[in-house]
């Protein structure tokens, strides 16, 4: 026994009694005195185990055996008769630490011993304000305490839920019994034996113990409560490391967790797996050199914790997985990273996709979304991540091609887009914060010029691709529009090119070349004279712009009808 | 399937008939299984049971138990559908098998899952069960230091019946037929690359499940055909109740709520994978036959595939295959998850 502290031991088992008679060893052998409360539900033959186990050590209690219910009294009821025994058996104890049989001591017991001897008359139990919102995770708060709760959460969960919501109907408000404010906190405390006999004894148990039966989870808050009625001082951190997942579930603790919770300098963890041998075999240990007088730094662990939280509930941005399969709009995040859409860049400039590829420090692929190929950057036939350039695969789900390409390259992804290519990921892009737009409207035109075909064929393939851009730009128009979005008429940029050229490439946000030359142009001639003819034939071009230069004016342009304020 | 999908009976009720049916199928059918060697009074309460189909696997066994005894399989309940390469008799003299053997049609029980459906039925009631082929190794997060038992113990205080675990199908670099696989060998050894991010997925409104296709048989095999690939979805662990059955192969089962294993929300469940150890220099072999057999999927038509790609001397490995390191990389590449299992 170091010092004036003498340490007791409440150890509170359930089911894994092997382990707990490994945790009772351990602090019986560090100076503690123990009692064991085994919980009235573990089979017979198993605690005579635990006793056998353990029948070489004297001065180890066992409790009057209670059913403990998750959640319920009964739990609050095993502490209190065991703390009763422990103080009874051993009037000189001046700490009591509540611990179950799968907490883990990381450090000798008798580093605790001098951590609670810095100052022998401080309370080390966590204890929050119960109306400062954010202790609770995953249920109730307040109505923890203004409700009633005669129901089994686990066995009970749908009564529970409907009589929860009736209480809230008729808005039932208990009364705290006076002198006390609800407080909350981790179940695992360690008191002064001053406080505790204080909680226990006093005169108005009765009424408080009346008042927590029907209260929720009352093991969170019964001791957290009246210790605040009765210490002189509370260090409102728990010494047990103890951390608890969205559902409020304890984490449990394996062998690859060693290191981090050597590190963590804390004195106690919880909750250990009883498969965790290494790590029984391992604990408690000492620090090297000086370091009895650490004191406990858990962060890094409650980082982990975190993390793994996060990865629960938000995931990993644009990742669809077996196990990750967002419904529309809750993915957060649809894609993983920026990416940019050229759309009509490349009927311009033929040779666009390679002069662009100059030009940024970026994936520059073709149309991958193409209607024969999937045109990846220097036309593999397997592209980056193992994806098929086959039309047919990338088709059986655009949205997996899409966000697993994003996924599996380090650099940003740029591809050209035109109304010839698979349209089904229109929504998806034009609503992702990811995406970049650089439209040039009714440039799909441009290819068409050049083409030998018949002027029927011209017309229904350009009546096709207008439609197809209409419905695009209608997308692209909308109010749920997240993408970054520049839309140019096809005159507009044919009037300054280098200048639009210039902003997009600022745009990608990485590292670009100037653009002081532009990649050759594509023949117009016969532009103005298309356009003639398609309007002739009643396909009105709505998206090329106005203003294109017109080369062989002819007296039947001036009998056009001029576009109405309609259109 | 056996009812139709357009009906005015509501979903609910023709997934219960249809459950009820597969499950008076197992029954059924049990007569088809002859017992080799019972040693099922040993599966004590708790223990992580595996159940397997095979017929002439037998170089494959030693590695397969070892591997799975380690990961922390307590007892392993094989049917032997015929083999006559010695698999029976090796099986036999393992400690902790249970062998059945019949020589019913695999086709005809529907590929072997109305035994397995039975034997779960009778011998997997509240114990954690993989059912799996000799050529699947499960991993999953933390696998290199956690056994099964804690993945278990951790799906159980989760609340959770059952694990996915995605068939990853692995293949050598350069042809199949390059380096012989020796009996006991690790399979991975030879077969160590996989295909990283050419999966598409999608969902199965029915049934609940999702329907996973890609990897390097879609790549090379399904390139016109998609849809005809082989689904790469599988829930091969289960806390199996008498109620259950598995729909086809281990990729679905009845009742839904067992297939949703994904969280739709944007969180992350925690998930593994199936290591395919089916390409190596023994396939050609398995593959002539089983194609002779007709026993397989729909003709078999996945093996008349493969049997033409192989012919041709195709090899499976491409530029952008990644060579499998352990499961951090899984997850990395987003193919697992811990989801929440820190």
């Amino acid at each position: 026994m170091t010092g004036a502290v003498r340490l007791g031991v409440v150890l509170l088992c359930h089911t894994q009694l092997d382990m707990a008679a490994r945790m009772a060893r351990i602090w019986a052998a560090g100076g503690a005195r123990v009692v064991i409360h085994v919980d009235a539900k573990a089979p017979a033959d198993a605690v005579a185990g635990l006793k056998a186990s353990l029948g070489d050590l004297d001065g180890i209690l066992y409790s009057r055996r209670h059913r403990c219910g998750w959640g319920r009294f009964s739990l609050v009821r095993a502490t209190q008769d065991a703390a009763e025994a422990l103080l009874a058996a051993h009037p000189d104890l001046t700490h009591v630490y509540l611990a179950s049989g799968s907490c883990l001591p990381l450090r000798p017991v008798g580093d605790l011993l001098d951590h609670l001897a810095l100052d022998p008359h401080r309370d080390h139990i966590e204890s929050v304000n119960a109306l400062d919102v954010g202790w609770t995770v995953g249920g109730l708060n307040e109505e923890r305490f203004t409700f009633y709760y005669p129901l089994d959460w686990r066995r009970q969960r749908w009564m529970f839920d409907r009589l929860t919501n009736l209480q809230r109907a008729l808005g039932i408000r208990r009364r705290v019994p006076k002198g006390i404010t609800p407080h909350l906190g981790s179940q695992w405390w360690c008191l002064t034996a001053t406080t505790l006999r204080a909680i226990l004894e006093d005169p108005r148990r009765a009424e408080f113990d009346r008042y927590f039966r029907s209260t929720w989870i009352p093991d969170e808050s019964y001791f957290q409560t009246l210790a605040r009625r009765h210490a002189i001082r509370i260090e409102s951190q728990s010494l047990t490391l103890a951390k608890f997942d969205h559902d409020g579930k304890p984490y449990q603790l394996y062998d690859d967790h060693a290191l981090l919770l050597e590190e963590s300098r804390c004195f106690v963890a919880r909750k250990v797996w009883h498969g965790a041998a290494g790590l029984m075999a391992q604990f408690p240990k000492a620090a090297p050199g000086n370091g009895s007088h650490a004191l406990p730094q858990p962060q890094r662990f409650e980082r982990l914790i975190n993390r793994t939280v996060r990865r629960r509930l938000l995931g990993r941005p644009g990742l669809y997985m077996q196990s990750r399969f967002p419904r529309k709009d809750c993915e957060n995040g649809k894609t993983s990273a920026p990416y940019a859409v050229f759309q009509g860049f490349a009927d311009i400039f033929p040779d666009f996709e390679t002069w662009l590829g100059g030009h940024v420090e970026a994936d520059v692929h073709g149309h991958l979304l193409g209607p024969d190929e999937v045109e990846f950057a220097g036309r593999p036939e397997i592209g980056p991540g193992a994806i098929s350039s086959s039309t047919a695969l990338r088709d059986r789900d655009p949205h997996g091609f899409l966000t697993g390409l994003i996924r599996i390259t380090p650099r940003m992804q740029v591809f050209q887009f035109s109304p010839r290519d698979n349209q089904a990921m229109n929504w998806f892009m034009a609503t992702d914060p990811n995406a970049q737009f650089h439209v040039v409207t009714g440039a799909w035109m441009l290819p068409l010029l050049g083409s030998e075909m018949p002027f029927d064929d011209v017309r229904r393939v350009a009546a096709q691709l207008q439609r197809a851009e209409l419905a695009q730009l209608d997308i692209l128009n909308s109010v749920w529009v997240k993408a970054r979005v520049q839309v140019h008429e096809l005159t507009d940029f044919l009037a300054r090119p280098q200048a639009i050229m210039q902003a997009a490439l600022q745009q990608l946000q990485v590292p670009t070349q100037p653009v002081d030359d532009l990649p050759p142009m594509r023949d117009m001639t016969g532009l103005a004279e298309l356009l003639r003819q398609l309007r002739n034939s009643g396909l009105r071009p709505r998206l090329t712009g106005e203003g294109l230069p017109q080369v062989e004016p002819r007296p039947i342009d001036e009998m056009m009808p001029e576009r109405t304020a309609a259109e | 399937m056996a009812l139709k999908r357009h009906s005015l009976i509501p979903e609910r009720l023709r997934r219960r008939a249809e459950r009820q049916y597969l499950i008076a199928r197992a029954v059924n059918r049990r007569r088809a299984l002859k017992p080799v060697v019972d040693r099922t009074a040993r599966i004590g309460k708790g223990a992580i049971l595996a159940f397997v189909t095979l017929r002439n696997e037998r170089e494959r066994l030693p590695y397969f138990l070892d591997y799975y005894r380690r990961l922390g399989i307590d007892h392993f309940l094989f049917v032997n559908n015929d083999s006559d390469d010695g698999s029976g008799a090796y099986l036999r003299d393992q400690p902790d098998v249970s062998l059945w053997w019949t020589r019913a049609s695999y086709k005809k029980s529907r590929f072997g899952m109305d035994w397995i459906n039975w034997l779960l039925l009778r011998y997997g009631t509240g114990h954690w069960c993989l059912t799996v082929d000799p050529d699947e190794f499960l991993t999953y997060p933390h696998c290199d230091s956690r056994p099964l038992q804690a993945l278990t113990s951790w799906l159980d205080g989760s609340g959770r019946t059952s694990f996915p675990a995605m068939l990853l199908d692995m293949y050598p670099q350069g042809d199949i037929e390059d380096t012989p696989y020796e009996e006991g060998g690790d399979p991975f050894a030879i077969a160590s690359w996989f295909d990283p991010a050419n999966y598409t997925i999608s969902k199965n409104s029915y049934y609940g499940n999702l329907w996973i296709q890609g990897g390097p048989r879609t790549r090379e095999f399904f390139r016109a055909d998609p849809l005809a690939g082989p689904a790469l979805n599988k829930i091969p662990l289960v806390k199996w109740h008498w109620r259950y059955a598995y729909v086809s192969s281990t990729h679905m089962l009845l009742p839904r709520q067992v297939n949703l294993v994904y969280d739709e929300d944007g969180g992350e469940q925690a998930s593994g994978c199936l290591l395919h150890a089916k390409f190596l220099s023994t396939f050609a072999r398995k593959s002539e036959e089983e194609l002779d057999r007709r026993q397989h999927y729909a003709d078999s038509q996945e093996y008349q595939a493969y049997h033409a790609g192989l012919r041709k001397g195709t090899n499976l490995w491409c530029s952008e295959s990644r060579e499998f390191r352990d499961w951090r990389q899984l997850e990395d590449l987003g193919l697992i998850s811990r989801g929440n299992w820190a």
